[in-house]
């Protein structure tokens, strides 16, 4: 167990997103840009488990979910500028990142339907003896869309080896869940499709972290999908530039969830329990503020994609 | 040479890719060990098992999904949808997701997946039943769609779908399944792109597609009689679309008609239309023409069915209107 590497990678999506945001205020980023701030321990304790054949699918929210799967933040920032550089290589933006070498299999400007995708990842895994898992990556929001429901049912029918994670922060945009659906339980919502769904604190990595293990070991040794229902709080508006509070929520609540942030409280146990040191902790502030600056001027730098090269890729002979 | 069914024909290559390459599986409604609706499948069960025929519930924007993200993770997947009409509840997934996940991954992920099911107005199937609706896919970047209208062309054109590494919507027109062909025991392959000059003439060019090819064929035979020879192109692929054959025959002919059994408005008529206008505009003696089907929704009855699509009359008048121009 690798406490500080968890520590590390959950930094490293903080201080990527925070520098996102101020970049997308200085008009730097051409498009949409959904922060994950607030939510970080639950790629990074579930993604800690996957390695690079494992697939995952993400939603509108998945820069975390890209970092924490291990596609370089200097490639995340270079596709948020539009650059050649990023990881589609300027094709895709915010929402449409794309590594498959580590086994990013795309984030999707479309709610739900990665939910499917990681089902498919998960057929594949079956049909080819690979031992790999498919992860789903969404929101409460997805729990009400159909394909949540189509692809949860598939899973479970086949014992598919997929992770479902729904990163329920209470609100899709600024619609309450509890607004959304008369049953709020996501877990039990899940557990009618007759699969193994646990509920889990969000915020804390560990809890995360034991709960997605236990779930990929079953998957993998064949004994079908598991859904994680991680409570959770996105503490940035649901996109740069649209209002933080809005008049969706309040102050308190907010303020509540910032006592709650992943990152203070897991350092905080940490240290009480003597697992690092402040100086520890230190260090990896400054090896990570260094590389997201780094990257930061890497993406900046970058070349834009020669426009000559539109129409490339549109079908698989080029 | 041996005579296959259309059906039969397809269910070969399947049956060959099959044996061939592990990674291919079916998922469809009754295509296990009932063998397909259409008889798609039929005896393939027993060969290759419930993990690569993959019966499936009722769940058109489901499996496709699922399809899409095997497609992405080194399966090649096969949706049997049996009628057109079902996928329409995915077309999120087809256009958002399996049309633009090679383009937005810039190539580096590959989309192997095949969607493959009936399509046309035929035996009172009515309105959810009789779809074809290719235009709208044609018009989407990153599908290759193929409509073709015998047993030799389906076996070759399903081998190359199965080889691809494109989405492929493989269309098969339900008055045509039962119709047979000659087909060779060897392996032959028939490549996107490539129209058929199904019949060859110097008067008028028809360019027909599906189900039209045949009516066209004997709308021809009928002229053949009168000492009139047309030009007949099944384009097979309509995307890719083999525009220089249809140009070269033009430049012969210097008249164009394109039948097709679906509606009129931006429909593949419209684009050969505009494409040969703009790259033979020399060459055309007269106006294109274009004969379709009726813009409505497909009816019941049979006289109403009837009146929908183009029948003889109206195919043999369209030609001679043609060549009075
Ligand atoms: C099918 C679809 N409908 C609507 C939208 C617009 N939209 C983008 S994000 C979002 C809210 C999603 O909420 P949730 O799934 O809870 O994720 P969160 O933003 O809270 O992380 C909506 C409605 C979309 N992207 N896709
Ligand atoms: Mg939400």
């Amino acid at each position: 167990m690798n406490y500080l590497a968890l520590y590390r990678q959950m930094l490293e999506i903080r201080r990527t997103e925070e520098h996102l945001a101020k970049a997308h205020q200085a008009g730097m980023i051409p498009g949409a840009c959904h922060t994950y701030v607030g939510q970080e321990a639950i790629a990074t304790g579930v993604c800690a488990h996957l390695t690079h054949d494992d697939a995952v699918f993400s939603t509108h929210r998945g820069h975390g979910h890209a970092l924490a799967k291990g596609v370089p933040p200097r490639e995340v920032m270079a596709e948020l500028f539009g650059r050649v550089t990023g990881c589609s290589r300027g094709r895709g933006g915010s929402m449409h990142l794309f590594a498959p070498e580590v086994g990013m299999m795309g984030t999707s400007g479309i709610v739900g339907p990665c939910i499917l995708q990681a089902t498919g990842a998960g057929y594949s895994a079956r049909l080819l003896n690979k031992g790999t898992v498919g992860v789903a990556f969404f929101g409460d929001g997805a729990s009400n869309n159909g394909a949540f429901h189509e692809g949860l049912n598939l899973a479970a029918i086949w014992d598919l080896p997929v992770i479902f994670v729904c990163e329920n922060n209470l609100y899709a945009t600024e619609v309450p869940f509890s607004y959304a659906t008369r049953n709020t339980d996501m877990a039990e919502r899940a557990s009618t499709y007759g699969m193994n769904a646990v509920s889990v604190d969000g915020n804390d990595v560990l809890a995360v972290y034991a709960a997605a293990g236990e779930g990929i070991r079953r998957a993998r040794a064949g004994e079908g999908p598991t859904f994680l229902d991680c409570k959770t709080y996105r503490t940035r508006a649901h996109a740069e530039g649209m209002p933080s509070l809005g008049t969706y929520r309040t102050q308190e609540e907010l303020d509540a969830w910032k006592a709650r942030d992943p990152i203070t409280t897991y350092r905080a146990h940490l240290v009480s329990e003597g697992i690092a040191s402040e100086d520890e902790f230190a260090q990896i502030e400054r090896e990570v503020v260094a590389m997201v600056e780094e990257s930061f001027e890497f993406a900046k730098s970058s070349p834009y994609p020669d426009p000559a090269t539109v129409a490339e890729h549109v079908y698989s002979d080029g | 040479m041996r005579e296959l069914t259309f059906t039969a024909a397809a269910r070969e290559a399947l049956t060959e890719e099959m044996a061939r390459d592990p990674s291919i599986f079916v998922v469809g409604e009754g295509i296990g060990q009932r063998g397909g609706n259409f008889n798609t499948t039929s005896g393939l069960y027993d060969l290759y098992g419930p993990m690569r025929l993959r019966d499936t519930p009722i769940v058109e924007r489901g499996f496709i999904g699922m399809c899409t993200g095997a497609a992405m993770t080194g399966t090649r997947p096969i949706v049997d949808f049996m009628f057109v009409d079902f996928i329409l509840d995915a077309m999120g997934e087809l256009i958002n997701q399996v049309a633009k996940i090679q383009y937005m991954s810039s190539g580096r992920l590959k989309m192997p997946l095949i969607l493959r099911g009936s399509i046309g107005i035929t035996g009172a199937s009515a309105t959810h039943h009789s779809g074809s609706y290719f235009p709208m896919f044609v018009n989407i970047p990153g599908f290759r769609v193929v409509v073709p209208t015998n047993a030799y062309d389906a076996k070759g054109l399903f081998k190359t779908a199965l080889r691809g590494d494109d989405p492929v919507i493989f269309l098969e027109h339900k008055s045509l399944l039962n119709s047979k062909a000659q087909v060779p025991e060897e392996e032959y392959f028939i490549p996107f792109g490539q129209a058929a000059v199904v019949r060859e003439g110097s008067a008028a060019t028809v360019v027909a597609v599906g189900s039209m090819v045949r009516k066209a064929l004997e709308a021809c035979d009928a002229l053949a009689a009168e000492g009139i020879a047309i030009e007949v192109i099944d384009p097979r692929t309509l995307a890719p679309l083999d525009i220089p054959t249809i140009l070269a025959s033009v430049h012969k002919t210097g008249r164009l008609l394109i039948m097709d059994e679906t509606f009129q408005p931006c429909g593949i008529g419209a684009e050969i239309a505009a494409q040969v206008v703009a790259q033979g505009f020399d060459d055309l003696d007269a106006p294109i023409m274009r004969l379709n089907g009726v813009y409505t929704p497909t009816p019941y009855s049979p006289p109403l069915e009837a009146a929908v699509i183009p029948n003889p009359t109206q195919v043999l008048q369209a030609i001679r209107d043609l060549l009075a121009e």
